[in-house]
């Protein structure tokens, strides 16, 4: 079935909420407004409050209920309006959600998704354009996802409903209207911890992750026009992270460039880069390359805002000189 | 009064045509609260605000152009173009923002009455904050701190009924948010927001209690949002009628105002027309200036992260 990126987000919480009464939602402007950017539309009418509960704008106290419920056994998805305001939730979630197994020896679970839009929009400035899944990966105790696709939002969000284990699942903005197929199969889901080869190539090895990947392709396709052949790695899932796919890629084409939206500097790929130079070291024909953020807040005029976010002509630049 | 709304019109007006993105929130309905609470102020004492943050920058005297083009992303902006909207700012005019992530700033408005203490002056801070933001967990931790250190700041909870899409009755659980202060043993009280002269009475005893007893209080004024929640709102249905928003635009602030000046002070209708159309006139004129003023030089990015080093440079 064609859907879009949104819909399909929708569909798998409407197929986990009829699946499982252990599964709600949880949020602000959730249910009567439908969602800020529409992904929970029409779910207040059809499940009712129990299911999908609109709260105040209070986010450590939003996280920090669905995790106590969690560890009663309920399945909370949370919906963070945009992923910059879960640093207000920091606490519940590195401090609590991530700790609890754990520090109990294993007795306690919080099976909780926490979602929402992460990454730059359009000129939503400084507080409003955070990425937050490199923050979030450095922490043990946490499943980061971030996928690019429609049919990895279907799956992989009824995944990270079913994990047991808190899951932090950012969706980059511009991905929502996004189109695309999904099965057409309830049981569908996507396991964490393999990446997907988006395009493939044996010259260079460019690595993204949500709409990076997007940007990688884009790259790629006028790399092809030179007659240089890109192989495009969809990172998916950074924590539990697959490595060995980017090595057996890297392997074969000897070069990689990661790109990544947040701060180029200490950003996630900042650790892929690493993982490639410590395993594939005798493969390299250059040094690993980044293309990341410029280490700015992000500005509000659209001609600097556009300046921050890497895009093709980034890619293309970084990908020439490393195949110079 | 009616520049502000004068104003607000050309910034909706600069979002509709695309040379203002992002979040756009507009005060128009809400007017005689900034007015009303800002003309009681003294001219030195610190002033701060959420992203709904026109009007009060306005009032504070900061140039109509340079704030158009703040919004419109322009170098001559009171962020140099680089925070739009919701983050204007002017030391100048002790104006401490411009703030976006609801709640955060009320910390900061305690921070500002913690300096005027520290330093002995006698300001008053005020914090304007919004219903939704009352619910912030910080701003409990803040009205905690500001009334067991005796801090000359007052909280002033803007209600217009509504947090985004959400009514007063879903997000708070006693809708008299005012009382919150019981807790801290803070004076608190709800005043009507939709009469100029009114705030500005009530606001001049507050403010001149707060500035001499250097105790915090809390004070929400009854508004009304007029407009969406911000100019991309745009299915109001959500979550009131159009029978609602034309009841309470008999309430209208400037219509108030202006009965108040015809009727008992026989002030002349063409009087208030002209004012009205020269308003207009002016934010026109502002629109055009903001829109022909250039955008911020690339360099500019790297400038203001640090206040003596620039970040390292490039992706
Ligand atoms: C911490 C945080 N959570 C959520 C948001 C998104 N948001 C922006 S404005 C808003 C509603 C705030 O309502 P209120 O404080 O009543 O102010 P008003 O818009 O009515 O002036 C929300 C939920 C945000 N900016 N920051």
């Amino acid at each position: 079935m064609t859907t879009t990126y949104r819909d399909a987000l929708r569909q798998a919480m409407v197929e986990e909420i009829e699946r499982d009464e252990n599964v709600f939602l949880i949020g602000e402007d959730i249910g009567r407004y439908q969602g800020t950017f529409r992904v929970t539309q029409g779910l207040f009418e059809r499940f009712k409050q129990h299911r999908v509960l609109d709260t105040p704008i209070s986010e450590p106290g939003i996280v920090g209920i669905a995790t106590g419920a969690a560890m009663m056994g309920l399945r909370p998805i949370v919906e963070m309006m945009t992923m910059s305001f879960s640093i207000l939730a920091l606490d519940q979630i590195i401090n609590h959600a991530a700790k609890i197994h754990y520090m109990s020896g294993g007795q306690f679970k919080v099976p909780i998704v926490i979602r929402g839009p992460g990454g730059a929009a359009n000129q939503l400035s400084a507080q409003h354009s955070h990425s937050m899944e490199g923050w979030y990966a450095h922490v043990p105790g946490l499943k980061v996802v971030a996928p690019s696709t429609v049919e990895d939002a279907y799956g992989m969000l009824k995944t990270a409903v079913r994990d047991d284990n808190p899951v932090i699942f950012t969706e980059n903005p511009g991905l929502y209207s996004l189109k695309g197929e999904i099965p057409d199969d309830k049981e569908f889901t996507l396991p964490f911890g393999k990446c997907a080869i988006r395009h493939e190539g044996s010259d260079i090895t460019l690595v993204g992750y949500s709409r990076m990947t997007h940007v990688c392709a884009e790259a790629a396709e006028a790399l092809d026009q030179d007659g240089v052949s890109a192989e495009v790695i969809d990172v998916r899932s950074l924590l539990p992270l697959d490595a060995e796919t980017i090595f057996a890629s890297v392997r074969k084409t000897n070069r990689a460039l990661v790109v990544y939206e947040d701060w180029k500097s200490g950003g996630f790929g900042a650790e892929i880069a690493a993982r490639i130079q410590e395993s594939c070291f005798d493969y390299l024909d250059a040094p690993v390359g980044r293309v990341g953020g410029l280490n700015v807040p992000m500005p509000y005029a659209r001609n600097l805002e556009l300046m921050c976010i890497p895009n093709k002509e980034d890619v293309l630049a970084a990908a020439r000189q490393l195949l110079a | 009064m009616v520049r502000m709304r004068a104003f607000e019109d050309q910034s909706v007006r600069a979002f509709r045509s695309g040379l203002a993105g992002g979040y756009l929130h507009v005060y128009t309905g809400m007017e005689a609260t900034a007015i009303g609470w800002l003309s009681s102020r003294q001219p030195d004492d610190p002033i701060i605000t959420a992203y709904r943050d026109h009007a009060h920058a306005l009032y504070l005297g900061i140039d109509p152009v340079v704030c158009m083009a703040e919004i419109m992303g322009r170098a001559k902006g009171t962020s140099k173009g680089k925070g739009g909207s919701m983050h204007l700012y002017s030391a100048d005019h002790h104006f401490y923002g411009g703030w976006g992530i609801v709640g955060g700033h009320t910390a900061l408005g305690a921070g500002l009455g913690f300096a005027i203490k520290y330093k002995g002056g006698n300001q008053v801070a005020h914090c304007f904050l919004g219903d939704g933001a009352a619910n912030a967990g910080v701003f409990f931790e803040v009205m905690n701190m500001a009334s067991l250190w005796d801090l000359p700041v007052i909280f002033i909870i803007e209600n217009n009924e509504f947090a985004m899409g959400t009514r007063l009755e879903f997000h708070a659980a006693d809708p008299e948010m005012h009382k919150r202060a019981e807790g801290f043993n803070m004076h608190h009280e709800r005043i009507d927001g939709m009469d100029v002269i009114d705030v500005r009475r009530d606001a001049q005893r507050i403010i001149s209690n707060v500035r001499e007893t250097s105790r915090p209080a809390l004070i929400e004024v009854m508004n009304y949002r007029y407009a969406g929640h911000g100019a991309a709102d745009n299915d109001q249905t959500l979550y009131r009628s159009q029978q609602e928003v034309e009841l309470a635009w008999k309430r209208d602030p400037v219509h108030r105002l202006a009965n108040l000046l015809t009727e008992q002070y026989g002030v002349n209708k063409q009087i208030l027309e002209k004012i009205q159309r020269e308003a207009e006139e002016e934010m026109e004129g502002v629109y055009d200036e903001a829109a022909a003023s250039p955008k911020p030089e690339p360099d500019e990015v790297y400038s203001d992260v640090y206040t003596d080093m620039q970040p390292e440079r490039g992706h």
